[in-house]
């Protein structure tokens, strides 16, 4: 049974179709990446994906349970973690305590057992200041862990959600274009670590990306969407040289988009 | 399945700024320290200031619950007066016609003002902004003519008010009432204070800040922003609520007139003036509510109000981001930008 299971999923926004009955598998420690034009329901997709849509017909399903109905506060306990396209941190919170926030799921203590600061309290609390640290460490934060997120570069923000999405410990990491804004050599970094926390976390990367040379490097299998069709699903090397791939890239088949 | 796994574990300890890391007896020093001076005043002040000096931590009180809202949850309100009337009429009702000691009604107004505070929460959850400050507004207006309200009469005591008596010392102190009144403000004041900072210091304290900045991230983060919003308005509500109910005692009246609207604005010029989400800043909003006012009066007799908007125009002007931020910004220029 695969991690994460798409089944005929469609989104419909009024009459326009943005996704057309989409299925696909993501394994356990896979990297699949997710291409397409601009347009083609990627990003839809997604949000079906972390709850934020409501796909009209079909299933999803996580490590063999259906999702689709489910609030959006959920997904992070299942161990569904994610990052947003444009950055989306707690802005007036330090790099520390953003990182912590990304470990709300794992936490139980409530209002009053906060506010007594009970002894569960401060064991909780020191476990996830023990993860903290070790993610600083990793995402190379730890000289700026107590500044403010907002005083930030972009591509250091970029490192504080990568470590905020993992804190929580996912089973299933889904990366909304990681490397939008990034320099070339921010994109190699990434490339890397994007390898690195497969091996070290032992989870699954769904990866929609615009920059293809990254999909291509690192994905282990590439689905990829066209005006909300799947055109293609197989190894980067099979899809990059699928015909139709070609053409939705290429703007080859006028008469294809007609269709 | 376990994040840290793979993650060096002699990741180098990040040591937090120096406050952090004061030794144990070095802050019980400043503890007792902070307790003799904050006791102090008993012994030097004369009674009409002890009693300005004991309102003015009473509303330091009020603008903590009002920051918890506002500044941390950032849900506006404009209607933290009527937590405040609440919970000094749930003390004064108990007292007057049931005979409770403070001691017992103090509990129940908070637990009253708890319940009220949640449940406005949840029409809360569908304004923003503007339209949640007005709403709360309309809250704050209705209280005091609800008060008055005939078929509340018998137990509000209408226009009229309640009449009502300060706790009795314990008589192994030789403390007058006022004194021992003072005492009791401070004690629960410092609890109510030590409470808040650690619910804003902990896992809750972290997702209401969340939320307030980014919903979406939070929700992705598992913050259930309905569960937090709501509770955050039911301790705000609790807090205020505590705060109303020493005034009743330490001023021995309520009456509809003490709790008009204008009580609201108080508060959220406390919070503002003092800074919006800070704890220590709550303290001076409390302060600053009681004693510029004074002070304006005493500048102009005729026309204190405009004395009182010049201070506060010029008060932010000088610290736009309230006395935290003045503090914030002082510490960061002695110990470095990143203390």
């Amino acid at each position: 049974m695969a991690l994460l299971e798409v089944r005929d999923v469609a989104v419909r926004f009024g009459g326009v179709t943005a996704v057309a009955g989409v299925s696909f598998d993501v394994e356990e420690r896979q990297i699949c990446g997710l291409i397409g034009p601009n347009g083609a329901g990627k990003t839809t997709l997604f949000n079906c994906i972390n709850g934020i849509y409501r796909p009209n017909e079909g299933e999803i399903r996580f490590a063999g349970r259906p999702i689709t109905a489910l609030p959006r506060h959920r997904m992070a306990g299942l161990g569904i973690g994610r990052t947003f396209q444009n950055l989306a941190l707690f802005r007036s919170m330090t790099v520390r305590d953003n990182v912590l926030a990304g470990a709300h799921a794992l936490g139980r203590t409530g209002f009053l057992a906060s506010a007594l600061r009970l002894p569960a309290v401060r064991q909780e609390e020191a476990a996830m200041e023990d993860r903290a640290r070790g993610l600083l460490a990793l995402l190379d934060l730890e000289a700026v862990a107590e500044t403010p997120v907002a005083a930030l570069p972009f591509g250091t923000q970029k490192r504080v959600e990568m470590a905020r999405a993992l804190i929580g410990g996912p089973k299933l990491l889904l990366l909304d274009e990681p490397a939008g804004g990034l320099n070339h050599e921010e994109v190699d970094g990434l490339a890397g670590l994007l390898v690195d926390i497969r091996r070290q976390f032992d989870l699954s990367i769904l990866l929609v990306e615009h920059h293809m040379n990254l999909v291509m490097r690192v994905s282990d299998k590439v689905v990829a969407l066209d005006f909300g069709r799947k055109i293609a699903d197989g190894t980067p090397e099979e899809v990059r040289s699928d015909p139709e791939v070609i053409r939705a890239y290429l703007g080859g088949g006028e008469h294809a988009r007609a269709a | 399945m376990s994040a840290s796994k793979g993650i060096p574990a002699s990741a180098p300890m990040v040591r937090a700024p120096a406050q952090r890391s004061i030794a144990g007896w070095q802050r019980a020093a400043i503890v007792l320290l902070g307790a003799a001076a904050a006791l102090a005043p008993i012994w030097v002040l004369d009674s009409f200031p002890l009693f300005q000096l004991t309102m003015a931590i009473i509303y330091a009180v009020a603008v903590l619950g009002l920051n918890i809202v506002t500044g941390y949850s950032g849900q506006i309100s404009l209607g933290h007066g009527a937590f405040f009337a609440v919970g000094a009429y749930a003390t004064a009702i108990l007292m007057a016609h049931f005979d409770w000691s403070f001691w017992a009604t103090l509990p129940v107004a908070a637990l009253v003002c708890a319940a009220i505070g949640f449940c406005i929460g949840f029409p809360a959850l569908r304004l923003h902004g503007l339209y949640l400050a007005l709403t709360t507004f309309a809250l704050a207006v209705a209280v005091p003519q609800l008060l008055k309200h005939r078929a509340l009469e018998g137990w509000t005591g209408g226009v009229q008010g309640l009449f009502l008596l300060k706790p009795d010392p314990p008589s192994w102190l030789p403390l007058s009432p006022d004194r021992w009144m003072y005492v009791v403000v401070l004690v629960i004041a410092a609890l109510m204070y030590l409470l808040a900072w650690n619910l804003i210091r902990s896992r809750i304290g972290r997702a209401l800040m969340a939320t307030r900045d980014h919903p979406t991230a939070a929700e992705a983060m598992g913050m259930d922003i309905a569960s937090l919003k709501t509770r955050a308005f039911a301790v705000s509500a609790t807090i205020t609520g505590v705060a109303g109910s020493l005034s009743a005692v330490a001023v021995e009246y309520v009456a509809p007139d003490s709790f008009t609207f204008f009580v609201s604005i108080t508060l959220f010029v406390g919070m503002v003036a003092g800074g919006i989400a800070s704890i220590l800043g709550s303290l001076f909003g409390g302060l600053f509510v009681v004693f510029v006012p004074n002070i304006a009066e005493a500048i102009s007799r005729s026309a204190p109000g405009v004395i009182y908007g010049v201070i506060l125009i010029l008060f932010l002007f000088v610290m736009p981001d309230g006395f935290a931020g003045l503090l914030r910004r002082l510490w960061a220029r002695a110990f470095g930008p990143r203390g």
